[in-house]
Parts: C-alpha cells; sequence; structure tokens
C-alpha cells in the first residue's frame, strides 16, 4: 500500500463569508480539483468519473485522498497518485495524503452517468450494470447497432474487451463490467 | 477434521474458513505460497509477450499476467507486512539488517524458500500446454479465492474478492480455448491431451494441505471437488479425457521443487541478486 506524505509549511485556500462549514468547502474544492484529473488510459474520463476515489478526508489543513484500483496490477494506479499531488500541489496544496484501499472493491457501477456518455462519445461502449443480463451483448458505439460480436475478451488495457459490429463492421472497445 | 452435523444441505453448504485461529508464521507462509504462486506464473506467461499466436491472443495472455503481478504485489506487500510486524525468524533480508518489502521477498528469497505450486513453473511448451496450464490453475484460483474472500483476515479477504473478479475472466477464458483446441482439429486435440498428460500430475498438490494451511483452509476436498467437477464438465464439451490413476507429484508448498524453478529464478533474480537494491 501506498503512504505518500508530505510534510511542508501549510497553504489553506481562503475561504470567506459562507454559512458553509470551512471544511466541508475545503472538501468540495478538492472534489473539484479532482474533476480536472484525467485517467491516462481512459483520457475522456476524470477519476471521478470511473469511480476510483473512494474519499476526501480534510483535517485541518491536511486533505487525504483515497482511492482504489480498477484491476489489482492496474499500472495507472502510481501515474493516477502522482497526477492528483500535481494537482493539488498547482493550486496550493501542501500537505496531502495519497492511501490506497481495496475495500469495497471497485465496480464498473460506480461509473457515473455523465462518465458513461463521455465514453459512448469517445467510442468506447459503456459498461452494462453488473446485474444485467451479460448476455445482452453492447451496442455499436457507431451506429449503435446491438448486432455486435465478441472478438477477444481482453482488450488494448485490463478494463476493455474488444468487440465488431455486424452492420457497419467497424472493431470497438467495450469496458468490460467488473 | 472434526466431525459435522450431517443434516447440512449440500446446496447451500458453503466453505467456511476454520474458526480456529492460524498459528505463528502461518499466514506469512500462507501469503509466501500465494505471492510466490502469482508471481511464478506471471514470469512463465510474460515470456509469451511479443510471442503470441495472433495479436488478440498475445493481448489477453498478457492482460492475464498483468492481473496476475498485481495479485502477487499484494500478497507480497501484506506478507512483508506481517513479517516486519513479527518476531519471527528473520526474512533473508533482514539478516542483511533491511526490512522486508515485496521486492526483498520476490528477489531475494531462494528456490527452497520458494513456496508456489508445482504446476505453474512447468514450462510453457506450445499454446496448447500453456493453455492447460491457465485453466486448470484458474479454476483452481476461483474456487480458492471464493472461499478466501470471507476470511477473518480483512486484508487477505479483500484482495481475494478483488481478485476474483479478475479470474473469473481468465477461467472463461482458458475454458473457451481449452474447449476450442480440444474440439479443434486432430492435432490439436492430440496436443492438448499431449499437455494434460504431462500437466495433470502437478495437480494432485493443489489439495494436498500444507502445515500453514491449517487453520486458514479448512476442507480442502470441497474446493477439490468443486475444481474437479469443473473441469470434467469442460473437459467433456472438449472431447478430451481425464487422466487416470496418475501419480500425484508434491513438494512445491513446502518448497520442493521440480528443478525448473532453479532456472526461472535465476533469470527472474539475475539483476537484484548482481546489482542489490537496483532500480528503474
Amino acid at each position: 500500500m501506498q503512504n505518500i506524505n508530505t510534510d511542508f509549511k501549510t497553504n489553506p485556500i481562503n475561504n470567506k463569508a459562507s454559512q458553509v462549514p470551512p471544511e466541508e468547502r475545503f472538501r468540495e474544492a478538492v472534489f473539484s480539483l479532482l474533476e480536472q484529473v484525467p485517467d491516462p488510459e481512459v483520457p475522456v474520463l476524470s477519476i471521478l468519473d470511473l469511480g476510483i476515489v473512494r474519499d476526501v478526508k480534510v483535517i485541518d489543513d491536511k486533505v487525504e485522498i483515497i482511492i482504489t484500483p480498477t484491476y489489482s496490477g492496474c499500472p495507472a494506479m502510481d501515474a493516477i497518485s502522482m497526477d492528483i499531488r500535481f494537482k493539488l500541489i498547482e493550486y496550493g496544496y501542501k500537505n496531502i495524503k495519497i492511501t490506497q484501499v481495496l475495500t469495497p472493491v471497485w465496480t464498473t457501477d460506480w461509473m457515473t452517468e455523465n462518465g458513461k456518455k463521455k465514453l459512448l462519445e469517445y467510442g468506447i461502449a459503456p459498461p452494462k450494470r453488473s446485474t444485467n443480463n451479460e448476455d445482452e451483448m453492447p451496442k455499436c458505439p457507431q451506429c449503435k447497432s446491438a448486432n455486435t460480436k465478441l472478438l477477444s475478451q481482453f482488450g488494448s488495457t485490463a478494463c476493455k474487451a474488444l468487440y465488431q459490429c455486424n452492420d457497419c463492421k467497424e472493431p470497438f472497445d467495450y469496458f468490460k463490467c467488473h | 477434521m472434526q466431525s459435522e452435523n450431517s443434516s447440512v444441505n449440500t446446496e447451500a453448504k458453503k466453505i467456511q474458513t476454520s474458526k480456529v485461529p492460524p498459528s505463528e508464521g502461518f499466514r506469512e507462509a500462507f501469503l509466501l505460497h500465494l505471492a510466490d504462486t502469482t508471481l511464478i506464473l506471471t514470469q512463465r506467461n510474460g515470456a509469451w509477450c511479443g510471442h503470441g499466436p495472433i495479436l488478440e491472443q498475445d493481448i489477453a495472455i498478457t492482460n492475464i499476467t498483468l492481473d496476475l503481478i498485481g495479485q502477487s504485489r499484494n500478497f507480497y506487500q501484506y506478507a512483508a507486512k506481517l513479517i516486519n510486524e513479527s518476531s519471527l525468524a528473520p526474512s533473508p533480508v533482514e539478516k542483511a539488517g533491511d526490512e522486508a518489502t515485496e521486492d526483498s521477498l520476490a528477489y531475494l528469497r531462494t528456490e527452497r524458500e520458494f513456496k508456489n505450486l508445482l504446476l505453474v513453473e512447468q514450462e510453457n511448451g506450445d499454446w496448447a500446454q500453456t493453455i492447460v496450464r491457465q485453466f486448470l490453475f484458474s479454476v483452481y484460483q476461483y474456487f480458492l479465492f471464493e472461499q478466501l474472500q470471507n476470511s477473518k483476515d480483512d486484508q487477505l479477504a479483500a484482495i481475494a474478492a478483488k481478485s476474483l473478479k479478475e479470474v473469473t475472466y481468465h477461467v472463461s477464458w482458458s475454458a473457451d480455448w481449452v474447449i476450442r483446441l480440444g474440439d479443434g482439429t486432430d492435432e490439436s486435440n492430440e496436443r492438448m491431451q499431449k499437455a494434460i498428460a504431462a500437466l495433470w500430475p502437478y495437480t494432485g498438490e493443489m489439495f494436498m494441505q500444507a502445515d500453514y494451511e491449517q487453520g486458514i483452509i479448512s476442507e480442502i476436498h470441497l474446493l477439490k471437488d468443486r475444481w474437479i467437477e469443473k473441469v470434467k464438465t469442460v473437459f467433456e464439451e472438449a472431447t478430451l479425457a481425464i487422466p487416470e490413476n496418475i501419480f500425484m507429484q508434491s513438494g512445491g508448498k513446502n518448497g520442493v521443487h521440480t528443478e525448473k524453478l532453479g532456472h526461472i529464478l535465476a533469470e527472474m533474480q539475475y539483476l537484484q541478486r548482481t546489482n542489490l537494491g537496483a532500480k528503474w
């Protein structure tokens, strides 16, 4: 497990004149920055869209980001931790801790609706709900046909499978249900 | 094994992790067994990278291998934590005055200290042999992790639950290939049957309980029943036969290996052995 902790002097963001407790505003500000951190392998999605960020904890000037990997061997986790750190440092945060947890186990059900929409527009078929019928074929992101076939359960990254559309013949990635 | 309540409904019966806490050092040994097994299969499968029969399958086997190395790292990291917290006999790295880490456990332990299953150190052979090895192992891993996800050890349960989702895909992919090759041409069937004959003697060990598994996995025979049932179903569809009356090899769980492991470690550990602490 990776625990990174920097002990620089703090530079809390300046929040004035609001009834929201300062820590809550601090937390919201951090979330809005995390929204700007893209997933390195599917850059159209933010790490929030993907459901990787499980929690943000704020104590005084300290901020702790709790993240979970999509797959055990996800090589992007180190890059994601670094990107989060860079983004927060860019906005003046200095006391940052990033913690990786394994439970609860990540599921594609945590992907936001907005994230699924963005994936589809990007040309990747979004995951179905894991409770749905697995036999239902993903729709072609190009022509929207449901007449598609599986080419390979393992695609260009661990989280994707390769499909092909029987109508427009275009091969496409499907974000695997997990 | 204690006598059980005979009224247990077999359908509803779940494999339970034992209520007796494991003896000192058993948990570390068991974690190393899991870590070593996934690492050695990673090292074997990794040799296919760039050499798969077709691009999609090259990608598939390397993706499976990526899952395995991720699982292996999780087990090693947890083992290292427990070893560093315990007052057990020093790990090989502690002799050098350092703490155990995932890297020291993978790169600085000797052949006799590795606890991986004999099955995973067997050669890649042809695609048929790699497929058979993956299938026999993935099915075992699936039922094992299904049990471990209910472990009272929270971190072990978390790693198992996480891995189980990945292994589900490994089982389905390798089973598809077993069927495709078994029920393919005469030659593919013959090669599959040959691979099964070569690997079968190394499957018995999976269900022979090591000392350190006591108190962590109980009712290992249920694991075997589930494994054989799944293997039979897939082999039948693949028109492949299960060998009978085969002598089963064992020893891997306790560090007694086939000569192949020494060769694997020589290659895998070379850099760290010659340049201790080298980093990318």
